[in-house]
């Protein structure tokens, strides 16, 4: 049997976390496969560390990656990706966003991070979402979907752009569908 | 959604949604809580204009399941929704109704946290109102169970006249998964609701009661040969010696585990919680050698199926709470190492000690939340030695560092309570500030405030009135002018009610914390000298529903 394929989201409260998985979801379900998400609502949209993770393939039992499973692992913070180790393995593709929101206690650095994640696994890409986005587009808010675009273009996601531009249209309304359709395609 | 098949992804509150409406559900009633704030948003969007459906978000959780009561002794299909402490709030009524039983089906959705995600106060197992009240409990694991138990628990519940709990946990309610969607009921007319008098059903008067009470232990032993023979109690897997009993969520991380080792063993899957359906379990149990049990938090139902296992196989090996831990919730991870340990598997030692990083949540800071302000002049009025009691709303967020404000949180309405006692026994020595939002100050603040007006109390309460309830995504209260069902109604001012309860005019003021934060500042100075209690009202509106209100016009 195919393995499933496994996402963890990390970023903080805000940061759109659950319309990723949205999107995700509905592009992985039109696909014809099992999904499974999990994500979090509540005090942990207040701007705290945020976890969610979303599962396809032939059959999906837990809503949870388990440890060392994740294929994927999207950071929208770039110390949240430290956060992200648990669940990935040597084979595990880390994309990053050169975006920082300070923590109170200890910070790490982009290198600190980098050091730490490539202890793990090679492939990991820091990439400046969030100031392209607002450079190109003025929406920091879709850096999110630009990632999503960069795995895909870069075949880190096993589903297809047209399904995931359908489930973009599919969970939002029309008058953002330019802005994150041109996320998706930003380079 | 696929119009063919009926097949969606559905979140597994928004198919608790689904699941009611396909049943046919009348009346709903909620109180907005973490996991379980999405049922009530939905419904809200439903019942609007549609005199099929009746909802309102009641002010506490108590006031819904009574609402839901009362409709149901009126006849109608009603469902009732709140997180795990809503149903401590709420059981004061919870406990009788299964006295009299439900007259409309009623089915009770409650919704756990483990780990505490969204939760401060306790990690609170509500399955242990089934020992307390008697209520049959179902546990769905995904988003397909949580519209397939809905409605099953409206069957049970006209079949038994009882109640019927749902129990969720967060990874349930909030966990998205495909759900095929059935035939909808089509709904009764609830106009056409009338209270019948029953006296001999709707009136829990001693000796009455104690037929009652024996009424409700025959009901639910009729309710355990229901569960006997119901396919929720499903039973999957080849033969073994080696076996799992599993309940909610956990059942996923089990089959997760069995594929992941690549095993085939028989599996019992409980859909209820209570009652237990026994000889099936016995039955079980009987061939084995040894049976892991997965459940979140409290060894339930390892205890019971410890004591079954006397009768029917006293060389059972029972594994729970031995392997798997009793705090935080179940990860995948940590059931497929226990049924390793069962089956005496190896397992590649998975690395440990990643460095981590921890955000604490904080107050909204595009747009800005007012209630900045609201500590910022604390920090500049307070002096050294004052006491900060907090309670549940987004405001408890400046008890996370670096703020950590709070010297004691509980639980919702208990700021004053507490501080009323405090206040009390130093008598004098210390002063206390205590904080509310306004949500909370309609839900379980006002009877703490007139019992410290009423003891004399010398707290400083402030009410940082947001203009809404926030922290659960927005949800309509009293102090706002509109309700679900009928949009604008009268507001009801806090300040009215403060005074109502005793609060002197000149123990009272009402100050917008970001237009005049001098005024906030010199009022708390005033204020901290009194010897009455006093309450500063921040009337303020929540930055976001202020950019989401600006959107809109």
């Amino acid at each position: 049997m195919q393995k499933n394929f496994n996402i963890v989201i990390l970023g903080v409260g805000g940061q759109g976390l659950m319309t990723l998985l949205k999107i995700l979801s509905e592009a992985a379900f039109s696909a014809g496969l099992d999904v499974k998400t999990s994500e979090l609502h509540g005090l942990s949209q207040r701007g705290g560390s945020v976890s969610v993770y979303i599962r396809f393939g032939e059959k999906v039992w837990s809503p949870l990656v388990p440890q060392g499973q994740a294929n994927l692992i999207i950071a929208l913070e770039q110390q949240e990706a430290l956060n992200g180790l648990y669940f990935a393995n040597p084979e595990t593709v880390f994309l990053v966003n050169q975006y920082e929101t300070p923590t109170m206690a200890q910070t790490a650095s982009q290198a600190e991070v980098e050091t730490e994640l490539k202890k793990m696994s090679q492939q990991v890409c820091f990439l400046p979402a969030s100031e392209l986005c607002q450079k190109q587009l003025a929406s920091e808010v879709v850096s999110g979907v630009y990632l999503l675009g960069y795995a895909l273009n870069n075949d880190y996601l096993p589903l297809k752009k047209e399904s995931v531009i359908e489930a973009i249209k599919k969970t939002m309304p029309e008058k953002y569908w330019e802005l994150n359709l041109k996320a998706l395609e930003l380079k | 959604m696929n119009e063919d098949s009926q097949k969606t992804i559905l979140l597994g509150n928004e198919a608790i949604v689904q699941g009611a409406l396909a049943a046919g559900a009348q009346f709903v009633a909620t109180y907005p809580g973490t996991p379980a704030s999405e049922i009530g948003n939905e419904f809200a969007k439903i019942a609007k204009n549609n005199d099929q459906l009746y909802f309102e978000f009641s002010t506490n959780e108590k006031l819904a399941i009574e609402a839901v009561i009362g409709a149901s002794f009126s006849g109608l299909k009603c469902l009732c929704a709140m997180k795990n402490f809503g149903l401590n709030v709420a059981s004061d009524s919870l406990l009788p109704f299964l006295y009299t039983g439900s007259k409309g089906p009623t089915v009770l959705v409650v919704a756990d946290d483990p780990s505490c995600h969204s939760s401060a106060q306790s990690e609170e197992n509500s399955r242990g109102f089934a020992q307390l009240a008697h209520i049959p409990i179902l546990e769905p694991s995904d988003s397909q169970e949580c519209l397939d138990f809905i409605k099953l628990g409206f069957e049970i519940s006209e079949k038994f006249s009882l109640p019927v709990m749902v129990r969720l946990t967060t990874r349930v309610a909030h966990q998205r998964s495909t759900v095929e969607l059935g035939k909808f009921t089509p709904r009764s007319d609830p106009r056409a609701a009338e209270f019948t008098p029953n006296k001999h059903q709707f009136v829990t008067m001693p000796p009455r009661v104690l037929e009652m009470h024996q009424e409700l232990l025959d009901k639910i032993e009729r309710v355990r040969e229901f569960a006997e023979k119901s396919e929720i109690n499903q039973l999957s897997g080849a033969n073994n010696k080696i076996g799992i009993i599993v309940s909610g969520v956990g059942y996923l991380h089990a089959m997760e585990a069995l594929q992941t080792l690549g095993l085939d063993l028989p599996i019992l899957k409980l859909g209820f919680f209570y009652p237990l359906p026994e000889q099936k379990i016995k039955d079980f149990i009987k061939p084995l050698q040894k049976v892991l049990i997965v459940e979140e938090l409290d060894p339930y139902l390892e205890k019971e199926i410890t004591a079954l296992a006397k009768e029917a196989n006293p060389e059972l090996k029972i594994f729970g709470k031995a392997v798997l831990p009793e705090v935080g919730e179940l990860k995948p991870e940590q059931v497929i190492r226990a049924l390793a340990v069962l089956v005496g598997a190896k397992l590649p030692v998975e690395l440990a000690n990643f460095k981590t990083i921890k955000h604490n949540p904080r107050f909204c800071t595009t747009p800005v939340c007012p209630y900045w302000k609201v500590f910022a002049a604390l920090k500049k009025a307070a002096p050294e030695g004052t006491i900060f009691g907090g309670d549940i709303g987004c405001y408890m967020i400046a008890g996370f560092a670096p703020m950590q404000v709070y010297d004691y949180m509980f639980c919702m309405g208990s700021s004053i309570g507490i501080g009323h006692g405090i206040a009390k026994a130093v008598a004098g020595k210390q002063k206390v500030i205590t904080f509310m939002g306004d949500g909370t100050f309609f839900h379980s603040g006002m009877p703490a405030l007139l019992n410290a007006v009423y003891n004399q109390s010398n707290i400083l309460a402030i009410i940082v009135d947001n203009r809404i309830t926030a922290m659960t995504g927005h949800q309509l209260n009293p102090g706002m002018g509109e309700n679900a069902e009928a949009g604008t109604v009268a507001e009801v001012k806090i300040e009215e009610i403060v005074r109502s309860l005793g609060v002197k005019a000149e123990n009272l003021k009402v100050i917008d914390p970001v237009d005049d934060f001098n005024g906030l500042v010199s009022a708390i100075q005033e204020f901290y000298n009194k010897n009455e209690v006093s309450v500063i009202i921040a009337r303020r509106v929540c930055a976001l529903l202020e950019k989401i209100n600006a959107k809109k016009l």
